[in-house]
């Protein structure tokens, strides 16, 4: 019964985001009625973020239950997994992980249609026709090739249980973060749809627009950097990121989210970079389609590539070409009808936020053609893969300009501004950068050129993040500036991490006898003990390393090489010790003919930065978003005082609006 | 300047940018992207020494040597018509074996054995490298043999 009531409630809540187009577009139309249609739309978006949420928990007690008369349950859960891994069974396949990009689509359908009422009635009615538009596709999708709910004819007697590789914690919650950060952008572009519908590309359409970019924003950061850490100790490999089609798929949208998210506050702020906010608003939802596409479609080859199912691929391309196509079709008719913003200087902040957009784009340009690339060739027959050697360089090409200029922009003002004024304020992070990069070539000549860079550009623009606040009364300082130099300096810091990681790594690969002592870095390691242990569903080797860092107090480590039963795999769990710098990475392989065990050790000096700097963007994003949102909130009731004053003395003077 | 100017100014710079990251990529592409190699194609038009590539095939049986310093295997991948000596310093995939496919990622050396930085072998029952897939007919329908049998 659950699973036929879950199903049910999907179908309501499509039949309502079709009321819900339907009206708006009977709304916009104007005519006879068109105020009864009018007041349908909002309501009809309300009721669905409830239906939906309301399916997805029923699914998920399908799957804590453990009910194998559902096809999807028993295809991916198993009555032995804990409790925590049935319940992140639920999203961690294909037709669960989009009925969760589904319903956290109708939650914030349901909060923009709740919520936001700062713009014309107009352009809201076209934001929620846009934002019903995209929602009916992806419903289309769940009914009618990913349905959760199929029965199976005949119960089965036990499920298949879930990819070994995800039954972790951290895995666990990684998709749902990706997922809302996706959606996010998606609401974004409808309110972009809507002002370019209604010709209202401005500050109001700006601000109303912000917090969506900037939740989507924190919640991709959060993920990304969730799954680089994921991809870290889980894989086994010592690397953080690969290049991976799948991790480009969640980098690509973090990038046009970042653009958007500074060109947008240009617009609120300035009233400038018009048609590029609408563009840009086009592309975030773009990028964050081609990576539901490229994960979802198993197009590719890749560690992560779970679903191989062309229907769904071409379904999904499908609705890509739609609204991508579509919304490229209304811009380009559009977007001459759009008038000028404000104007800049050469030398200004906007001079510098445009800079940094231009190069944020070219990097995802970079990116996007080096994921599709392998692709484009497999059509003529030559199978290539891209990786760090084509990346690294050829994006680092515009990073480095981008993160110079990162540096310099917050201290310019708006509109006009000259070099000269900031120059002073400059000298100190420029000297830094310069003296670490001397000291660096002096005193470890072996670096390559972009760590180091790295390393000299991090410190620089480490400093320069704070400059901003010089001069300020902390107290006084808005939460959105906070909010900015924590991100700025999130940046730097993971930088840091990234370089350091490249430059100083040490490696050792060995094969050494239970007793033996192995040296790494700063760290002497003596492997103590290799036994059996078992697990809820796996058995495994472990290893007992006792490593001491210098002449410091031993710590031990278990690496262990782990063999599911359900379904059987073997993988490699890694152990990791942490200090304040840098971080000791244990592998334990097999052991070989003579008796002696593969151990693979890493000193990875500052390589946690990586992830520290990662949760600083974030927590900056957070920052800036609870100071807009607490903003909006005391304007409103500032607003609402007034026009309460007003209705109490209807025959006094109009009382002026409060300025933004 | 005029406002209509300006964005004029800016939309050619974004798009002069644009156009070069975007020629940048490809020349990038051309020079770095890896291609991907079966024995037989080393044998007949072998790449050049140091150019990164990848080889797929499988792993011939009886050919796997661990090297006295316990880290270091030597095995010999083959599609049925040609082979390739192949060696790898690593820890090995949990289910690299004999008789089973694998991608390696490396570069040929200057006499003739393949330097493999990193190996995929098949990762669980349900995923095999997509390369493999794609083999000519009856190599893949031997890999799939091999590689799904448990």
């Amino acid at each position: 019964m659950i699973a036929e009531a879950g199903l049910a409630l999907l179908w309501f809540a499509a039949a309502m985001a079709l009321l819900q187009l339907f009206a708006a577009i009977m709304a916009l139309r104007g005519g006879e009625g068109s105020s009864e249609y009018a007041g349908v739309v909002r309501p009809s978006a309300i009721v669905q973020g409830p239906l939906v949420a309301l399916s997805f928990l029923m699914l998920m007690w399908l799957f804590i239950r453990t009910d194998l008369s559902v096809l999807l349950v028993a295809a991916n859960s198993h009555s032995a997994k804990p409790f925590i891994f049935k319940l992140a069974g639920t999203w961690g396949n294909h037709e669960g992980s989009m009925l969760l990009w589904v319903t956290v689509m109708a939650l914030s359908g349901s909060l923009v249609a709740l919520v936001e009422r700062r713009l014309p009635e107009r352009t809201m009615i076209a934001t929620l026709a846009a934002q019903a538009f995209v929602s009916l596709g992806f419903y289309a999708f769940l009914l009618f090739s990913s349905n959760p709910f199929e029965r199976l004819p005949t119960p089965v007697p036990e499920g298949n249980g879930l990819n070994p590789l995800l039954q972790d914690i951290g895995l666990a919650f990684h998709p749902p973060t990706l997922y809302i950060g996706y959606v996010g952008l998606s609401v974004a572009f409808s309110f972009a749809v809507g002002a370019l519908l209604t010709r209202e590309v401005g500050p109001a359409f700006a601000r109303a627009m912000r917090p969506w970019v900037l939740g989507s924003w924190i919640f991709l950061t959060i993920g990304i950097t969730a799954g680089s850490y994921w991809a870290y100790y889980e894989l086994g490999w010592g690397g953080w990121w690969f290049w991976d089609p799948v991790e480009n798929a969640s980098l690509m949208p973090w990038l046009a989210a970042t653009a958007l998210l500074h060109s947008a506050s240009v617009l609120a702020s300035r009233d400038a970079l018009r048609t590029w906010t609408i563009m840009l608003g086009v592309v975030a939802f773009s990028m964050s389609m081609v990576g539901t596409f490229l994960v979802r479609s198993g197009i590719l080859t890749s560690v992560h590539a779970f679903a191989v199912d062309p229907e769904r691929g071409t379904f999904i391309l499908a609705l890509l070409t739609i609204y991508i196509g579509g919304a490229l079709t209304l811009f380009g008719a559009r977007a001459s009808t759009v008038s000028e913003g404000k104007q800049f200087s050469l030398v200004s902040r906007e001079a510098g936020l445009v800079f940094n957009n231009v190069m944020l784009s070219a990097i995802l340009g970079i990116v996007l053609l080096g994921t599709l690339y392998p692709l484009l060739t497999e059509a003529f027959d030559t199978k290539v893969s891209v990786g760090p050697p084509y990346f690294n360089p050829v994006g680092a090409m515009f990073a480095i300009p981008m993160i110079v200029v990162m540096a310099v922009g917050p201290l310019l003002r708006w509109r006009r501004d000259s070099f000269d004024r900031i120059a002073k304020a400059l000298i100190l992070p420029a000297v830094l950068t310069a003296a670490l990069l001397a000291g660096a070539v002096l005193l470890a000549p072996g670096i390559g050129l972009l760590p180091l860079l790295g390393l000299g550009l991090s410190l620089g623009l480490g400093v320069a993040s704070i400059l901003p606040l010089l001069g300020r009364d902390l107290r006084r300082t808005p939460l959105p500036t906070w909010g900015m130099v924590f991100g700025h300096l999130g940046l730097a810091v993971a930088l840091f991490g990234m370089a350091s990681e490249s430059a100083f790594s040490t490696e050792k690969l060995v094969a050494a006898n239970v007793g033996d002592v192995v040296e790494v870095g700063p760290w002497s390691i003596e492997l103590t003990a290799i036994e059996p242990v078992a697990g809820p569903n796996w058995t495994a080797l472990e290893a007992t390393m006792t490593a001491r860092y210098e002449d410091g107090a031993p710590v031990t480590l278990h690496p262990q090489s782990r063999n599911f039963t359900q379904p059987p795999q073997t993988t490699s769990e890694s152990a990791l010790s942490t200090r304040w710098n840098g971080q000791l990475y244990a592998v334990v392989g097999e052991e070989g003919l003579d008796g002696r065990w593969q151990l693979r050790l890493w000193w990875k000096p500052f390589v946690p930065m990586i992830w520290l700097g990662g949760l600083l963007i974030a927590f900056g994003g957070a920052l800036s978003l609870l100071g807009r949102v607490l903003g909006d909130i005391r304007r409103g009731y500032q607003r609402r005082r007034i026009a309460m004053r007003r209705d109490e003395r209807p025959h006094s003077r109009a009382v002026p609006e409060p300025a933004e | 300047m005029k406002p209509k100017h300006q964005r004029l100014v800016l939309v050619v710079l974004a798009l002069a940018v644009l156009i070069g990251a975007v020629l940048l990529a490809i020349w990038g592409l051309r020079g770095q992207a890896s291609y991907f190699y079966v024995p037989s194609d080393i044998a007949s038009d072998p790449p050049e020494t140091g150019r990164a590539v990848r080889l797929g095939g499988m792993v011939q049986e009886g050919s796997i040597q661990t090297l006295p310093d316990g880290v270091t295997v030597a095995f010999v991948v083959g599609d049925g018509k040609a082979t390739v000596p192949v060696r790898y310093t690593g820890i090995t995939p949990d289910l690299f074996v004999e008789g089973s496919g694998v991608v390696a990622d490396g570069r040929l050396d200057a006499d003739g054995t393949f330097v493999a930085d990193s190996l995929l072998a098949k990762h669980d029952e349900n995923y095999m490298p997509r390369e493999l897939e794609d083999m000519s007919k009856e190599q893949a329908k031997a890999v799939v043999a091999e590689t799904t049998a448990q």
